[in-house]
């Protein structure tokens, strides 16, 4: 169960990242430190003396004005032209102007970070459950059911995932693109909003939680097929899954060698990823 | 123009040390030692286009070859030939299954690698002794002359900074270095005009790589105690922030990218914590305003005043 529930934290994540990806081509080196930066919000909101659930809302909120409306706006938008080289590395800047923030100007210890749900244990039959992890997976399944349905089922929805294919395309039928690509950025910084806050309580708050979070991401996204969001997901439960059978089974110290051996065994295997479609190289 | 400016740091390089306190030697030295590591990756990455996340660890590992064999004796070229084999094959190796699938993918695989060989130097006690590091790693002589003292030493890198200097200038210059430069550019046409560009690519990553090696290779006498936490993906970051930062694919990108990431933290010292907002901030402006770096921007400069 700990091993659904990470999954699909790194599935949220994964999603996000694979969805910047496919509107605007951008990789985003700095998706872990987004996951990590919404706990922080959120506990300066409740400094401010905001009640809990008020300052998970000012935090949801300012994640994406920062992570979705900035983040595209500052960094992508006046990168992208120079190809994806320069904003691969603008991003590992972000990636250390984000951290080093934090430390210096929040805190460079772990925050206990409160969780909406308290922590106990729950019988089934024979298997002790964590209520945790089961409100960790029921959220991550309803936010990735509502963002299927979202981009399959709405006007809008569908919109994006035609500027995503085949934007030329796309703007030859009328379909606001720039205004579509600005939505995945929001929709991404929502998602990694929530991942924060269903992974703060667990592993605490810390500045340095975005390494292994953005690693795992990038991983899932390539496991699953970089050009597909089911892809991500299963990629994202599969990585969860395989973290915590080794950590339990084999060795706690390789543990964060896993998505190497994986990411290297579908590469070998099935380069495209486990639900990817081939693409054609263009030259 | 040029001449007269390469004339006086290359006297600046070898008068300035002798006016320097010990701190200040052992400045320009890992400069030295982060440069090699440096014009090794603007191979990989500037003229072959091949983005690596695990010079870093390629650094580590040289590092880790020289501790273990100069603590047991062992003279120190035989790390060197040790480190730079190895690299290069592992930096092949890595390679090779990336270079199947579209170029980004070996980003994400030398990512991974660099958190394994983080973890094999953390937990493989036996062999680096983990978290406690290796101590006493002796300094080298040569021929009856000891490069003991941190001064000795110091020249010592800079003459294996030279000659790599050298080396790298003669090969990108010669058929293979124009391969790479045509692989970067579009690879395709490399391939249609009969280069075998996934031979190249593997090529330029495992040169870049053993050149990676040979740094750490330096990196561990001039320090003298390593342990892990040295080579973890930080450092291969910073080493790919030096290339980008001083320019990529321009010859003397990472000497510049080098300077400004050795030497800049020790002037910015009083801001403390802010530096490296500030250099993150300031690497965001960099891409956006003048992606081809400073030297790049310094070009651009000339045209203006020309």
């Amino acid at each position: 169960m700990a091993g659904v529930a990470t999954g699909g934290i790194y599935a949220l994540v994964a999603v996000g990242f694979v969805l910047v990806w496919q509107t605007s081509q951008a990789i985003n080196f700095a998706q872990g430190e987004f996951v990590m930066l919404p706990a922080f919000l959120v506990l300066a909101a409740m400094k401010l003396g905001l009640a809990l659930p008020a300052a998970l809302a000012a935090g949801f909120a300012l994640s994406l004005l920062v992570l979705g409306l900035l983040f595209k706006r500052v960094v992508v938008d006046p990168i992208l032209r120079h190809g994806v080289l320069p904003l691969v590395i603008s991003t590992l800047g972000l990636s250390l102007f984000l951290k080093e923030s934090v430390k210096e100007f929040y805190a460079a210890e772990a925050q206990a970070f409160p969780a909406v749900w308290a922590d106990t244990n729950l019988t089934v039959g024979e298997a002790v459950v964590s209520a945790q992890s089961l409100v960790i997976i029921a959220v991550a399944v309803a936010a990735v059911g509502l963002l299927q349905w979202f981009l399959a089922g709405t006007r809008t929805g569908r919109q994006m995932q035609a500027s995503a294919q085949n934007p030329t395309l796309a703007r030859v039928l009328g379909i606001p693109v720039e205004r579509m690509i600005l939505y995945t950025f929001l929709v991404n910084a929502a998602l990694v909003a929530l991942a924060s806050f269903l992974v703060s309580p667990i592993y605490l708050a810390k500045f340095t939680n975005g390494e292994t979070l953005g690693l795992a991401a990038f991983v899932a996204a390539i496991v699953g097929g970089f050009n597909q969001v089911r892809g991500a997901i299963v990629g994202g439960l599969l990585l969860g899954l395989a973290d915590n059978f080794v950590a339990a089974y084999w060795s706690a110290q390789y543990r964060a060698a896993i998505p190497l051996f994986l990411l290297i065994a579908v590469i070998l295997w099935r380069p495209q990823g486990l639900l990817g479609r081939a693409e054609e190289r263009t030259v | 123009m040029k001449k007269i400016l390469f004339a006086i740091v290359v006297c600046l390089l070898i008068g300035a040390p002798f006016a320097l306190k010990p701190y200040g030697i052992y400045l320009l030295s890992l400069w030295a030692v982060m440069a090699i590591a440096a014009i090794g990756l603007n191979l990989t990455l500037g003229y072959a286009g091949q983005i690596s996340l695990a010079q870093g660890s390629f650094v580590g590992i040289g590092a880790y070859a020289a501790a273990l064999l100069t603590t047991q004796g062992w003279p120190l070229w035989s790390a060197f030939v040790l480190a730079a084999l190895l690299s290069l094959a592992i930096g092949w190796l890595l390679g090779y299954p990336a270079l199947r699938v579209q170029h980004h993918y070996l980003a994400f695989v030398t990512l991974s690698f660099a958190t394994l060989v983080f973890l094999v130097l953390r937990n493989e006690e036996w062999l680096t002794k983990g978290v406690y590091g290796i101590s006493g790693i002796p300094r080298p002589t040569l021929a009856g002359w000891s490069a003991k003292s941190p001064l000795a030493f110091y020249f010592f890198c800079l003459a294996i900074l030279a000659l790599v200097a050298a080396a790298t200038w003669w090969l990108v210059r010669s058929p293979w270095g124009r391969a790479f430069t045509a692989l970067r550019e579009n690879a395709v046409r490399a391939d249609s005009l009969g280069v075998d560009t996934r031979r190249y690519t593997l090529m330029a990553f495992a040169i870049g790589s053993a050149l990676g090696g040979v740094a750490g290779v330096l990196y561990a006498p001039l320090v003298q105690f390593i342990e892990p936490t040295a080579f973890n993906l930080n450092l291969s970051l910073n080493l790919l922030l030096m290339v980008m930062v001083g320019g990529a694919g321009h010859f003397l990108g990472p000497f510049l990218g080098a300077a400004v990431s050795v030497l800049l933290p020790e002037w910015l010292r009083f801001s403390e914590g802010l530096y490296l907002i500030l250099y993150g901030a300031a690497v965001m402006l960099l891409m956006a305003f003048c992606p081809s770096g400073l030297l790049g921007l310094a070009e651009r400069a000339g045209r203006v005043f020309k």
